[in-house]
């Protein structure tokens, strides 16, 4: 592809200046940090903490549905159960996982710049988001709250004897930190590109950040005042939503899902973004359809603000909004498959090495492939009338955002790992538990297809004893995903005390943050300021393979 | 980019992570610009619910409408107007070199617009409780004022309350921030910051508060003045 | 980089042009307020508001002399807008539509 014989650097030598990790050992050092990097350091530490709470919260749903009757939990508690899960899920792990984390941490790296625009902005969004995540935790503490994650009114603003008011200002309050951190994004990646690093050069993780930064631009603001007006509407008992006070419910879903669907593309974008980086990696080529892949990213982040009333066919929305809202959301799975059609041409006859990383995001595309086709069964005007609110969406919805988002997630996190961290961890451990999550997963997940096709409803604890079996085979597989998570973080955690020492550039991979950056990069990112005079991924024909360690 | 980058003049002040001061400049302007966008998507949610059940309740709307106070509603236009005038003029001074005197006077000026407005919306409010447009379970009250007013249209009527007070209230929020901010920016100006080559905060605060105007200017037309020609502009009663 | 942004001054002209353009268009909007013209009322009261919303943003704003990347961000906030007015009020408007 180019024109000069491409070489890969191994990375600089150590460098004398201290490391972002060793550049100050007190607490006031972390925790008034304005190095992206610490930030985002921070961030994957609350990450986590919220992570593990919605999966045991998961892992309790689970167990209660091992039997047809309400033997763990009454009706109540369940409710309780799955409304927390959703909310701490999405809002506090799905949202911020990978931007947050990855994104603040190789964004500034990647363009070649010392640090986001505005790393005081950047930091407050961390104490934004851990106010927020603090309100949520009062929530659990104070009883929890019942209305399911989408907070429907009128029961979250008249009915629900719950913690509605208090769920809502947490979620308020955690959308600042995800503008904040789209803010930054947006900025970063328009100003602080080092000489050469042109648009069309940019790594398409950076163009899978920028989109998603629109969204969250955009999008998260209306989520804001949407849950603030109904918390209004029930703390002060004024009519805007309440149909027995003239308001319509509708509306309400109109603006939470003018956010909500769009949010799924928050979740989504930046995962898909790791994938390239790790297939071009591992793969040895240039992702296939570069900039086909780079404005797929831009299109699904506009046409999906525009499909959002696909959530709504059964709730009386008029058929003529639904007819154009079913016809946006099969255009939006155009982009989707673009990408990964591209994926996997950038594979075919490229050196396949199977690391952890390229594991994962195989992974990925299998699960995304099921997650977005069954997407499209949704959007089928006549069939969701059958399967709305059924186990088959809790199906496709968990293909994508627990089957994409959070393979994605892993493998970024395996993938980063020795340039976040400076070490290596075990490998054998490593593909061991993707392997298990893998499987895990899937034998959750996929029985609940089958449960929805036959009209098993979502978020009721009782069912029909002859969907036991099914139900049994969901939660069997809920329990080994668990397991196999657990033993990917104790693994992770093990290599962050004890991993070999990595090499700057230990995957011999392309990318600034793998040529020009130590591992782990001092506070300034680079020794000498970089200059761009390649395209991404600019891999030699000739394909040395990846050396670890 | 360049080395003489951090050659800057005296009193500006260049971040480390940046080359120069125009990238400063833009990223903040680009930064501010991005916020502001969120700020209209934000109010942009209150103006669906508005535009949706205006259409829903035309009726209500119009009897609803008419209890505002369109002389207070119309001053406050003005005000805010002449604020954002000021507000324009703080930062043309600072363009031209002028000293921190004149920044801080036309500061003042805007601050003493902005208070204004504030005052003003406190009377309105006042009004609003004491003739029981309060928008609460009290206003539904078969016995009570609103009942009287809006009759059968009474719920609907309570709806274009709840907007009115969460869209005037969200905006009036907004000018507390933005006056608490103007103190921020008088001190910054008072020490000298912002120069002809560099004046970013200034320009940024500014770019709030002619936001926070435009809002406004929305507003007026839009919760004051769809009864006035019902009763030849008589306004409030 | 473009450069020069900032340093664009606005005549002091301009801004009272703007100003007392903005006066006269508040009470523009007043006076065409008590005149009934049955469906115009709404399209008139927000043409004049969208003007004075403009003259804002392209004078006091600078806007007008601003990059091609605000003035896009502008734009596009406007299109998001209309983009939620457009698809959420499409659903009220053709409800009625079909009966039954």
């Amino acid at each position: 592809m180019s024109s000069h014989a491409a070489t890969i650097r191994p990375g600089p030598e150590r460098s004398d200046k201290p490391s972002y990790l060793t550049d100050g050992h007190t607490l006031k050092s972390w925790l008034l940090t304005v190095d992206h990097k610490r930030i985002a350091i921070l961030y994957l530490a609350a990450i986590t903490v919220f992570f593990s709470v919605g999966g045991l919260l998961a892992l309790l749903i689970r167990a209660e549905l091992f039997t047809p009757k309400g033997d763990l939990f009454d009706s109540d508690t369940y409710n309780k159960l799955f409304t927390l899960h959703g909310i701490v899920m999405i809002f506090f792990f799905l949202i911020p996982s990978i931007p947050a984390t990855l994104g603040n941490f190789l964004i500034p790296i990647m363009i070649g710049a010392k640090d986001v625009a505005f790393p005081k902005i950047n930091l407050l969004s961390w104490y934004v988001y851990m106010t927020g995540g603090s309100m949520a935790v009062l929530v659990i503490v104070l009883g929890g709250v019942d209305t399911g994650w989408t907070l429907y009114p009128p029961f979250s603003s008249t009915y629900s004897n719950t913690n509605v008011a208090l769920t809502a200002m947490a979620a308020f309050v955690t959308g600042f930190s995800s503008i904040l951190t789209g803010l930054n994004f947006m900025v970063t990646i328009h100003k602080m590109r080092a000489p050469g690093m042109t648009w069309f050069r940019l790594p398409l993780f950076i163009w899978a950040h920028y989109a998603t930064s629109l969204v969250m631009l955009l999008g998260t603001p209306v989520i804001a005042i949407t849950v603030l007006t109904m918390a209004i509407e029930r703390v002060f008992h004024v009519g805007i939503f309440d149909p027995t006070a003239g308001g319509d419910p509708v509306l309400f879903q109109h603006m939470f899902w003018f956010y909500s669907h769009p949010a799924v593309y928050i979740m989504i974008l930046p995962g898909m973004g790791v994938i390239s980086e790790v297939i071009a990696c591992f793969t040895r080529k240039r992702i296939f359809g570069y900039a086909f892949v780079a404005m797929s990213s831009l299109g699904i982040a506009i046409i999906g603000f525009i499909v959002w009333g696909h959530h709504m066919y059964v709730t009386g929305q008029s058929t003529y909004a639904d007819i154009v809202f079913s016809i946006l959301t099969y255009i939006v799975a155009v982009p989707s498959a673009i990408k990964t059609f591209n994926w996997t041409a950038t594979m075919y006859k490229g050196s396949v090495s199977m690391d952890t990383p390229m594991v994962y995001a195989m992974c990925f595309m299998g699960l995304f492939l099921i997650g977005g086709l069954t997407g499209l069964f949704c959007a089928n005007l006549g069939l969701d009338v059958h399967i709305h609110d059924t186990y088959f969406i809790v199906a496709h919805f968990h293909y994508v955002m627990v089957g994409s988002a959070m393979f994605a997630y892993l493998a970024g996190l395996h993938f980063w790992f020795p340039k976040i961290t400076g070490r290596m961890y075990s490998e054998g451990p490593a593909k061991f538990g993707a392997i298990i999550i893998f499987i895990g997963f899937n034998l959750t997940f996929f029985p609940q297809f089958i449960l929805g096709y036959l009209g098993m409803p979502r978020r009721y604890h009782f069912y029909p004893e002859e969907w036991q079996v099914l139900n049994v085979l969901s939660s069997a597989g809920a329990m080994t995903l668990g397991a196999g998570i657990l033993l990917s973080m104790l693994n992770i955690g093990w290599a962050i005390v004890a991993g070999a020492k990595a090499s700057a550039n230990p995957w011999m991979a392309k990318g600034l943050e793998w040529e020009n950056a130590s591992s782990p990069p001092i506070t300034a990112n680079f020794d000498e300021a970089p200059i761009v005079t390649e395209e991404a991924y600019n891999y030699p024909a000739q394909l040395p393979s990846a050396a670890h360690h | 980019m360049s080395d003489q980058a951090h050659a800057v003049p005296g009193g500006v002040r260049l971040a480390h992570h940046f080359d120069d001061l125009e990238q400063q400049h833009e990223s903040a302007q680009l930064g501010m610009w991005a916020f502001m966008l969120t700020e209209i998507m934000f109010f942009g949610g209150l103006f669906l619910c508005y535009i949706v059940y205006r259409n829903l309740y035309p009726e209500a709307w119009q009897l609803a409408s008419h209890q505002l106070n369109v002389l207070m509603g119309g001053v406050n236009t003005a005000v805010l107007i002449c604020s954002s005038l000021t507000m324009a003029l703080a930062i043309r001074t600072a363009q031209t070199g002028g000293g921190r005197i004149p920044q801080i006077g036309w500061l003042a000026l805007t601050l003493l617009f902005g208070t204004a407005f504030l005052v003003i919306k406190t009377f309105e409010y006042k009004e609003k409780f004491e003739h029981g447009l309060i928008p609460g379970p009290s206003f539904i009250d078969p016995s009570g004022h609103a009942a009287a007013v809006f009759g059968a249209e009474v719920r609907h009527a309570r709806i274009f309350f709840s907007l009115y007070f969460i869209m005037t209230g969200l905006h009036a929020f907004h000018m507390i921030v933005g006056i608490g901010m103007m103190f921020w920016t008088m001190r910054c100006s008072w020490k000298g910051y912002y120069t002809a080559s560099n004046y970013d905060g200034l320009e940024m605060f500014g770019l709030y508060w002619h936001f926070v105007d435009i809002v406004w200017i929305f507003l007026f037309p839009l919760l004051y003045l769809l009864g006035a020609h019902a009763t030849g502009g008589g306004g409030h009663h | 980089m473009s450069g020069h942004t900032q340093h664009h001054i606005v005549p002091l002209r301009h801004y009272i042009g703007v100003f007392v353009a903005l006066i006269v268009l508040t009470a523009a909007t007043y006076l065409t307020a008590l005149i009934d013209m049955g469906p115009l009322n709404t399209p008139v009261a927000m043409a004049i508001a969208i003007v004075k919303a403009l003259l804002v943003i392209l004078i006091f704003m600078h806007v007008k002399y601003s990059n091609r990347l605000i003035q896009t961000m502008v734009i596009a906030s406007a299109l998001w807008l209309m983009i939620m007015f457009g698809f959420a009020g499409g659903d009220y408007l053709t409800r009625g539509w079909i009966s039954g």
